[in-house]
């Protein structure tokens, strides 16, 4: 009853071009953005922030980032780490050696160093197709790890290889208080999530699903494969690379080369896996799934008497559990979790009959 | 030039110990179509196993008739309750389904036997041997042989038995074979069977070079740019690949490595496994494949 598209025609083209089409899911954007950029600061304690919503935003971001390469245009990969490193350390470099450059632009330039170099990596996948393809993936992963931890340029030196944050400034604001930086977190990502959604409705967007259905097919048709794959790699860099950064700057504030390694690269894969692969929304549900998740067994196993489960035993188990979800979920509902809201949806519609 | 050909072949014998970890990628490959990741975590829950029996008093033979029956339980588990419900899915699904089953098993595999590091002697010193004037480790060319023996008892199987023979149908064309009355389900179970017992001997030999612990797991990342070379559908190309990129890889440490700095043998073998599939686009010996639209 609440939800129901009856009399909501499209009388114009710009109608039917519109992002949400239906008056519903406009306002319920319109008022969890809402919630989020006003309500939010106010509600949320410094745990909240710091622990679950800044690194639940940032994966979202990074999910997205292969969502488009993967889940859009077809093409496994098991790098992402090291893209959102080479955006981490770009933003790092852009920020430290150019005078006065605002965060925002160093943060761009982060993501567009990351797309460079994930075009760079992307390269093979013109003559390499499947599986194959992982091995210019995973050269991508352990080089550039390797590159960053063996030149200390990248890391102004430092013995270790580690980065800081810089000052988290815009146009005189602070942003550096747990607040502030969800608040920063907050508006990058909403932005690149909106560029994100209608890059996908674009011919662009609908280039890379006939070559992720099927490539032959799809240059048949007459669709540039060069241009469209090697664009879906320097997207999906620029994305994964502005999510680097933000890991770096907004969450940990500190971080080294080995931060992004093969398990972060993992992670955003199953972020995507469970939340769903080609779908926006998903993002989110699956970086919440892989956020909450941890934090929700931990807590269980503390309502075990103590010394039950210990917290070696507790890892392997996490580590079980998640893997069996895994497989659950592509056994179950191949199509992640924003499948589940979709069905959720479509009952919505008809409620309270059944169909 | 002597120190040169120590090094070549030193690499070559490294290299057979990756293409072991290989043939069990391939057979699983062939035989299903499935890009099996968790190759490395099978190797680790079979040395893992077998060490532990070991340690509380198993005789040797025994432990390993054990923890070969544990792998081929453990391969009609996965068939059951992992293939089966995923047939006729995406290749792309069923990697990722792998993906989740080596969680599962490094996590199984630890909370099961611990995550300490044990030891593992298998009675072969690793001291240098000196063949016609060269230095070669000992061990290394005990993994050769073992390799060797690996290969010959597989082709054994694949070429005079009547599962052989099925096995070589389904890699062949699954639905021909289908419709000649093999049963798929089977033959899948005993592939995962056998890429388990050539995962209980890779575990063995990398087990003792390593000690078996949970890094074991991750030599599946040092099988994947072999097995990129020699191509996916390949025994052969298991044991070439495998040979080239020790070779290679040594040879790159010796002698580029200084010239920046070293650590590269992470990346190197990926390098160099994308310059040849930039030549043949599916490795030495892997078969193209034909598109129709």
């Amino acid at each position: 009853m609440l939800y129901r598209e009856a009399g909501q025609f499209s009388i114009r083209y710009a109608d039917d071009r519109r992002l949400f089409r239906l008056r519903q899911d406009r306002l319920g954007l319109a008022l969890l953005l809402a919630f989020a950029f006003v309500v939010v600061p106010f509600l949320g304690n410094d745990y909240w922030f710091s622990a679950i919503l800044i690194p639940f935003l940032v994966l979202s971001l990074a999910g997205l980032g292969l969502n488009l390469l993967t889940g859009y245009a077809g093409q496994l990969s098991l790098g992402s780490a090291a893209f959102m490193a080479v955006g981490a350390f770009a933003a790092y470099n852009f920020e430290l050696r150019v005078l006065g450059l605002p965060l925002l632009a160093s943060l761009a330039l982060g993501g567009v160093v990351a797309g460079l170099v994930a075009l760079l990596f992307g390269l093979p996948s013109l003559r390499i197709k499947g599986f194959y393809l992982i091995v210019s993936t995973l050269a991508a992963q352990f080089f550039v790890q390797w590159a960053l931890t063996k030149f200390g340029w990248f890391s102004n030196d430092n013995p270790s290889g580690v980065i800081s944050a810089p000052k988290l400034q815009i146009l005189g604001a602070d942003f550096a208080s747990p607040a502030g930086r969800y608040l920063l977190t907050l508006g990058v990502v909403a932005a690149l999530f909106w560029l994100g959604h209608n890059l996908v409705r674009s011919e662009l967007g609908r280039n890379w699903m006939a070559v992720r259905d099927m490539d032959t097919a799809a240059a048949v048709i007459g669709i540039p494969l060069a241009k469209t794959k090697l664009l879906a790699f320097a997207l999906s860099g620029f994305f994964l690379g502005v999510a680097g950064s933000l890991w770096a700057f907004t969450y940990l504030g500190t971080v080294e080369p080995h931060g992004f390694d093969l398990n972060r690269s993992f992670q955003v894969l199953f972020i995507i896996i469970i939340g769903g692969l080609g779908s926006i929304l998903g993002n989110f549900l699956g970086a919440a799934f892989i956020v909450l998740f941890p934090l929700l067994l931990s807590n269980l196993a503390g309502l075990l008497p103590a010394g039950l489960i210990d917290a070696g035993q507790l890892e392997n188990l996490q580590k079980m559990v998640f893997g069996a979800l895994i497989v659950a979920f592509l056994i179950k509902e191949p199509e992640g979790l924003a499948r589940l809201w979709q069905r959720l949806r479509e009952r919505a519609r008809v409620w309270p009959l059944r169909y | 030039m002597e120190f040169f050909f120590e090094v070549l072949i030193g690499g070559l014998l490294a290299g057979v110990m990756y293409s072991l970890v290989a043939i069990g990628f391939v057979l699983i490959y062939k035989a299903s179509g499935v890009f099996n990741f968790a190759q490395g975590a099978m190797v680790l829950f079979a040395a893992l196993t077998f060490v532990s029996l070991l340690e509380r008093g198993v005789p040797f033979a025994l432990a390993f008739l054990i923890t070969l029956a544990a792998m081929v339980a453990l391969a009609l588990v996965i068939e059951r309750a992992v293939l089966r419900p995923l047939v006729n899915r995406s290749p792309i699904t069923l990697f990722m389904a792998t993906l989740g089953l080596s969680y599962m098993l490094e996590g199984f595999a630890q909370a099961l036997w611990g995550a300490q590091v044990h030891g593992l002697e298998l009675g072969i010193s690793d001291a240098p041997l000196e063949v016609g004037g060269l230095l070669l480790s000992q061990f290394d060319l005990f993994a050769a042989g073992t390799a060797a023996a690996l290969v010959a008892l597989l082709s054994v199987l694949f070429n005079k038995t009547r599962i052989g023979l099925s096995l070589r149908a389904v890699a062949d064309d699954p639905l021909a074979a289908l419709a000649v009355g093999i049963r798929l389900q089977r033959i899948w179970a005993v592939v995962w069977a056998v890429a388990g017992f050539v995962g209980l001997v890779a575990g063995l030999l990398w087990g003792a070079r390593l000690g078996v612990q949970f890094s074991l797991s991750l030599v599946v990342l040092k099988a994947l740019p072999v097995l990129i070379i020699g191509g996916f559908t390949s025994i052969g190309g298991a044991i070439v690949g495998g040979l080239i990129v020790g070779a290679a890889e040594k040879l790159a440490d010796v002698y580029l490595g200084p010239l920046v700095g070293g650590g590269i043998e992470n990346w190197f073998p990926y390098v160099l496994a994308m310059l040849f599939l930039l030549v043949r686009p599916a490795g030495l010996f892997g078969e193209r494949a034909i598109e129709r639209v």
